[in-house]
């Protein structure tokens, strides 16, 4: 396994995407440390982006790298290796190539300029997500057989947990703003990976805001590290669970 | 060496092999023929566990496809069209297929030196032109001496010195005692370099023998228009089948 | 003649005075009764050891010295000291446990009627309420640590607590796990300074009816609900810092009809709110800088005429959030660092006027659940219509002239 990974890496780490990929994230984060006054500010605004653009980008990505190495992936399997080494070395590729991007781009612009607790975060909750939406990009790519309808299915989720999915939220609220609705909203949270790890975010960047809900329940969430302990567990099965449902598709799919 | 057994695959709804029997020797290089969508390609796709058969089983030596991927040690593959990691070398490419085979020590460098790849291991699978990147397939398929090879179209955009080139080593192996499968649509190489002719039509054994039996059954003296008939046979009818199987 | 024995007098009483001045306790030994053996202007020296005492009377000016901290202990048995008298000294000494009774409110010292006396450098440890003062002008309680550790509100009093006194001043104690750290009712005239209050139970500062004071370089911190000053007029508040109160009614400060008065040159940093406001006119805020908290202010309608100027506001989650549409409050010159305004003409004021009430946070402010949707994508997206089109926000809440740059208030 890790002699594919080896060889994927060789590859994906010399593509093209890769390097314009980190410069664009190190510009990103270049620029914002220039016109921010403080630390917080900075990772605010990378907050924003990277919330936004960090899940699209990995789940178009992922999707197309799955494809344009079908034929070598259908190559590998006539070799004799296993299909889960295969395909974990494929994900793994795709995971740590966009993690070290994230973590190079953003990265080294805080080493020079100076980090804190939330910017160290954010590098994590980037690293996380891109693995949550290389997984969901590589269980869409092998549950169809075509490139444009994976990208697709893709995109769908994305625009789904980036967007419609606290439009719902915030509907639900809305409607039902009478009835006690902290544990709800918590929980419907933790079904949306982007919820989750920007409310790893607000624990850093919000605090202080968060600690003025009623209830010990909330005060213990988010003062203690229950919270964080409870969200970044949550992200963990996101960042297994399609991948763990692609892998098995993977094994039993023709090619 | 290969025996398959009962294979049946459906996609969606279409049946591509039915009840699929077939046996390969050592020592016989096999012309795998039929229309476009008869199964050819999932037949060696399911040899090379590339798809998985809904019933049936295909042993390789003596192990079965299911399960254990040792048995692909065997088998050298080069597919139709080789698509490769663009920025892998041709020399990581090599070095990776050998870490995939870490016991075999003695690599068959025929090819690699014929075509002159040595010169181009630092160059880019992204950088070459389609017939190079078929020379590296071919190379592949031969680097680890398999008992077993599988050439899917392997002339297929080779310059003629290279087709050249190939064929005499497809030869060379053939009576070395290897067992080949070549498919191709090239009929006068497939007569050049094969003794046996299988034909499949919708998911079903045709014919399968040598190419003698074939030109006696046909009454063609020729191989291709031995195989037209075949072909204008299979359009009429079913009901002639019984008559061609010699299995 | 008659001149010499009045000399002789005068000599005798200095001389007697003098050399009784001093009287050294040695530990275990009755405080009361030394107390009452002593005249007027005399000092009892304390050595160190522990003496036990309770409602310890002292009604004549006197000195209470105490050499490294000996330790009075209250055994939990009512007050400790009892004062009623002018130019009383109390310094040095540890106090411990005192009674915990809500019916008498036990404290370490408890003083009555009582004028020009002074507390200064003492311990306090596990008291009911630290240092009480009633009906009493010109204390001085200086650099006092005044420290319990109850577990619950009821269970403990105030650390510093004043009544009815004026003209006092309150220096660089240090005050925490109390209910409230520094209760202040009808006090006048006096003037706070560079005390440390965090942790208690209640409020870090508590204040009503309390007139003309001055709050100088005061920290209060991680205090339950932060500071509560209420019905009070001509109030300075300056250069203190109010941070990390955190819950659900903790505030910075919270302002409830507080007049003519002046905040100036504060950091307000990590409250759940930096400042509540109600029923609060004609206050001044200049030059303070809210930093990191949920809310920077809350302003009720029940607020008019205050002025907010050349403030900096930075990294809070809300920077204003109000009840009410008609906002009579000015805003101007202040520092946001959400503006996203530019400046053409290089006046370094921003050209565009800024509006601090952000849509969300009103939504917030009905339900709070929703907090757990700020900073997604589609909350910045509302956030952004409402910026361009102004259909919900008060349109009154305005800064005209935003500046560009954070104030550098060193």
């Amino acid at each position: 396994m890790f002699k594919l990974l080896k060889y994927a890496l060789y590859d994906i780490l010399k593509s093209r995407f890769a390097i314009i990929y980190t410069v664009f994230l190190a510009l990103v984060a270049i620029s914002i440390y220039q016109v921010s006054d403080d630390l917080s500010k900075v990772s605010l605004s990378l907050m924003n982006i990277m919330i936004l653009f960090i899940p699209l980008i990995a789940a178009v990505f992922a999707t197309t790298h799955f494809y344009n190495n079908l034929e070598f992936i259908e190559l590998m399997l006539a070799q004799p290796v296993k299909r889960i080494h295969v395909f974990l070395s494929q994900l793994f590729a795709v995971v740590i190539m966009l993690s070290l991007s994230i973590l190079l781009g953003f990265g080294l612009p805080m080493l020079l300029w100076g980090a804190d607790g939330s910017l160290l975060t954010l590098l994590a909750v980037g690293v996380v997500l891109s693995s949550v939406f290389a997984g969901f990009a590589f269980l869409a790519s092998v549950l169809t057989r075509d490139k444009a309808k994976a990208i697709g299915i893709s995109l769908a989720l994305w625009i789904y947990f980036s967007l419609v999915y606290d439009g719902l939220v915030l509907y639900v609220i809305y409607s039902f703003a009478d009835y006690p609705l902290e544990k709800t909203t918590l929980a419907l949270v933790m079904l949306n990976p982007v919820d989750l790890g920007r409310i790893l975010m607000l624990m850093q960047l919000d605090i202080s805001a968060l600690m003025g809900y009623t209830g010990a329940f909330f005060q213990q969430f988010f003062s203690s590290g229950l919270g964080i302990l409870i969200a970044v567990g949550a992200l963990l099965i996101w960042m297994l669970f399609p991948n763990f449902l692609a892998m098995r598709v993977f094994k039993k799919r023709d090619f | 060496m290969i025996s398959v057994k009962n294979i049946s695959k459906k996609f969606g709804k279409l049946q591509v092999l039915k009840e699929f029997n077939l046996e390969f020797e050592l020592g016989n290089s096999y012309a795998l023929m039929g229309p476009n969508g008869s199964g050819k390609t999932t037949l060696i796709k399911t040899i090379l566990g590339m798809v998985i058969p809904d019933s049936g089983d295909i042993t390789v030596g003596s192990q079965s496809i299911k399960g254990d991927v040792r048995y692909r040690k065997q088998i050298g593959y080069m597919p139709q069209i080789g698509h490769y990691p663009a920025n892998m070398k041709i020399g990581q490419l090599f070095s990776m297929m050998k870490d995939m085979r870490p016991e075999i020590k003695e690599y068959d460098l025929e090819l690699v030196e014929a075509f002159e790849l040595d010169q181009m291991k630092d160059k880019s699978m992204g950088t070459l032109s389609g017939g190079t990147r078929q020379k590296v397939s071919a190379a592949l398929a031969f680097l680890f001496n398999p008992e077993i090879l599988i050439l899917d179209e392997p002339t297929a955009g080779l310059d003629p010195i290279a087709v050249e080139v190939l064929k005499a080593k497809i030869k060379k192996e053939r009576e070395e005692g290897k067992l080949i499968l070549i498919t191709s649509h090239i009929l006068s190489d497939l007569e050049e370099l094969t003794n046996r002719a299988i034909y499949i039509y919708e998911g079903e054994v045709f014919f399968s023998d040598t190419i003698e039996e074939l030109k006696e059954i046909t009454g063609e003296s020729k191989f291709s228009p031995a195989i037209a008939k075949l072909m204008q046979w299979t359009l009429k009818k079913k009901s002639s089948k019984p008559l061609l199987s010699h299995v | 003649m008659n001149r010499l024995i009045i000399f002789i007098l005068i000599l005798t009483f200095r001389g007697f005075s003098a050399e009784a001045a001093k009287i050294i306790l040695k530990p275990g030994q009755s405080i009361q009764a030394a107390v009452d053996g002593a005249v007027a202007g005399d000092t009892l020296i304390f050595s160190p050891g522990v003496y036990t005492a309770s409602a310890v009377t002292i009604r004549k000016p006197l000195s209470l010295i105490g050499e490294n901290y000996p330790v009075v202990d209250g055994e939990n048995k009512g007050n400790i000291f009892l004062v009623a008298a002018e130019n009383v000294l109390v310094r040095g000494l540890k106090f411990i446990r005192t009674g915990k009774s809500n019916m008498d409110d036990s404290a370490a010292i408890k003083f009555f009627d009582s004028k020009n006396c002074t507390v200064e450098n003492n311990i306090l440890e596990d008291a009911f309420f630290g240092l009480h003062f009633s009906n009493s002008s010109k204390l001085t309680i200086r650099n006092n640590k005044v420290k319990a550790s109850a577990t619950r509100e009821f269970e403990v009093g105030n650390g510093i607590h004043l009544w009815k006194c004026k003209d006092n001043l309150i220096e660089k104690n240090e005050v925490s796990g109390h209910r409230d750290g520094i209760y202040l009712e009808f006090v006048t005239n006096s003037l706070a300074k560079e005390n440390l209050i965090q942790g208690n139970m209640r409020y870090g500062l508590h204040f009503m009816f309390s007139h003309d004071n001055t709050y100088l370089r005061n920290t209060f911190k991680r205090n339950g609900a932060g500071v509560a000053v209420m019905y009070t007029k001509n109030v300075t508040m300056q250069e203190n810092r109010f941070e990390e109160n955190w819950g659900s009614s903790a505030y910075g400060i919270l302002l409830k009809d507080i007049s003519d008065s002046k905040v100036i040159g504060n950091i307000f940093r990590k409250n759940t709110v930096g400042i509540y406001m109600e029923g609060s006119s004609r206050i001044q805020f200049k030059e303070n800088n809210f930093k990191e908290n949920g809310w920077a202010l809350k302003l009720m309608a029940s607020c008019d005429q205050n002025l907010f100027q050349a403030n900096n506001f930075s990294g809070n989650t809300f920077d204003i959030s109000t009840n009410g549409n008609t906002v009579l409050n000015e805003l101007k010159e202040n520092y946001w660092d959400k503006y996203e305004g530019y400046d053409l003409n290089r006046d370094k004021i921003g050209d565009v006027p800024y509006r601090p009430i952000n849509l969300y946070s009103m939504i917030v402010e009905k339900i709070p659940a929703s907090v757990m949707l700020w900073r997604s994508f589609m909350v910045t997206l509302l956030d952004r219509m409402e910026k361009i089109l102004p259909t919900m926000t008060p349109n009154e809440m305005i800064d005209h002239s935003p500046k560009m740059r954070p104030y550098d208030f060193g």
